[in-house]
């Protein structure tokens, strides 16, 4: 309050009962806390409720008693919990700071002298003129909201496509071509082949026991079938990982080199 | 009415959206501009004098045929069409800075309302209302947002020049506000 009394000599006299009675109002409401969305929604942003604030004092905007503004600010975005949303946070902070700079001490001769409050201010009347843009809005939405165009269609719709114009002759003729154009299908029989896995891993082994090394056409013969080919490969795969054997590929491309592994001999 | 009146009538009525007078021009390759215009003239006056239950407007730069007001409760309580959705607070204070300032980006809209406007912006553009019109010169250079021709729709606007002037606006900003600012400036 002694802060108000510095910078807003004016309105001294207001403030000693004013301030204490606004905040008695606001004290005892803050129990019953409100939801956050439903709070949210009474004002539109900081500005909205800057200026709600503004007017229920009847302050002059050109001259805003800055300390009791901000501590009702503050008061307000506590009350309806706001004090977590940036926004607000934000505003508050400026208004802070404003209340600070009107407390440094200054020359009145000095011309260069720049009120701290005249950026809020002229961000206030043009949060205000916009907002009665907006009332002007608000008025023409809702009276053509109040009446219909032919079809209402929910928002922008692409130019609809003309209908089919089409005789039952034409549609006939089109399915004739269809069906001739169209081969008759190829009926796939699909055999079930399973690999044979266990096989090959007899026939490595066979190999192996022979010699101890082994090249991959040794397993498997070029004139393999593709499920032996698999077969033998997924045979290889699984030796080596049980370790009887040890693949190896010297260059891209070359021939698989299979060798017997020492441990599993010695086994 | 004439046949061109009638002609006019006939396309208003096939079309769910205000068509402007070029494309009205399409339809009579012989009629002239000042001839479609008495065309259209006479179809208003004939749905306003004969007392018919819709009427002819001029809207976002076109024409469109509309119900009257008068039929709109009676309409809606048969459920026979629905009143699109009412805009929110927000979405209109977004609309009202980007109508006035466009073209204009998220940022300076941010300044003005005090708030973000992500959001905002994104179910703005969703409804058609506005659209990105360019970007702005300089870091980053950001979107730029203007309002539709559906934005014109909805709010029953021939043109922007419908709203009314900044200046013709209660709240005029006081002339010379660094002078009225200090003067206004308490004294230590």
């Amino acid at each position: 309050m002694d802060i108000d009394t510095l910078v807003e000599p004016a309105l001294t006299g207001q403030l000693d009962f004013d301030a204490p009675v606004e905040l008695r109002r606001i004290e005892p409401a803050s129990d019953v806390a409100t939801p956050f969305v439903i709070e949210l929604s009474q004002f539109s942003g900081p500005l909205d409720l800057l200026l709600s604030l503004i007017r229920d004092e009847q302050v002059d905007i050109y001259d805003i008693p800055i300390a009791r503004i901000a501590e009702q600010f503050l008061a307000r975005i506590h009350l309806m919990q706001l004090d977590q949303a940036a926004d607000y946070l934000e505003m508050a902070a400026r208004l802070l700071r404003i209340k600070a700079q009107m407390l440094l001490p200054r020359n009145e001769l000095d011309d260069a002298w720049e009120d701290p409050r005249a950026e809020l201010v002229r961000r206030l009347l043009e949060y205000q003129q916009m907002r009665e843009v907006v009332d002007v809005l608000e008025r023409l939405g809702e009276e053509r909201r109040g009446r219909f165009a032919r079809a209402y269609l929910p928002q922008q719709v692409a130019p609809p496509t003309a209908p089919l114009a089409l005789s039952l002759a034409e549609l006939l003729a089109a399915i004739d071509r269809v069906l001739r154009v169209a081969r008759d299908p190829v009926i796939h029989d699909v055999i079930a082949r399973p690999l044979d896995v266990d096989g090959a891993i007899a026939t490595v082994r066979a190999v192996l026991a022979l010699r101890a090394t082994a090249r991959w056409r040794d397993v498997c013969p070029p004139s393999s079938q593709p499920w032996q080919v698999l077969s033998a490969l997924l045979a290889l795969l699984e030796l080596a990982r049980r370790g009887e054997l040890r693949l190896a590929q010297l260059a891209p491309f070359a021939s698989v080199l299979i060798s017997r592994e020492s441990s599993s001999q010695a086994a | 009415m004439n046949p061109l009146a009638r002609l006019l009538e006939a396309a208003l009525f096939a079309s769910a959206r205000p068509i402007p007078l070029d494309e009205l021009a399409a339809l009579d390759p012989d009629a002239s501009a000042s001839a479609l215009q008495a065309g259209l003239d006479e179809l208003r006056e004939a749905y306003d004098t004969a007392g018919h239950g819709v009427e002819l407007v001029e809207v976002g730069g076109g024409w469109q045929i509309l119900t009257r007001a008068e039929y709109t409760e009676a309409i809606e309580r048969a459920q026979l069409a629905a009143r699109p959705h009412r805009l929110s607070g927000a979405s209109l204070e977004t609309l009202a800075i980007i109508a006035y300032r466009q073209p204009i980006g998220r940022a300076e809209i941010e300044e003005i309302r005090g708030v973000a406007v992500g959001s905002v912006l994104k179910s703005l553009l969703e409804r058609g209302l506005i659209d990105v019109v360019g970007r702005a010169e300089g870091i980053g250079r950001p979107l730029l947002y203007g309002t539709t021709p559906i934005f014109l729709e909805q709010f029953a606007l021939r043109h922007l020049e419908e709203l009314p002037r900044a200046d013709e606006l209660a709240i005029a900003l006081r002339t010379a506000t660094p002078e009225s600012t200090s003067a206004a400036a308490p004294t230590a």
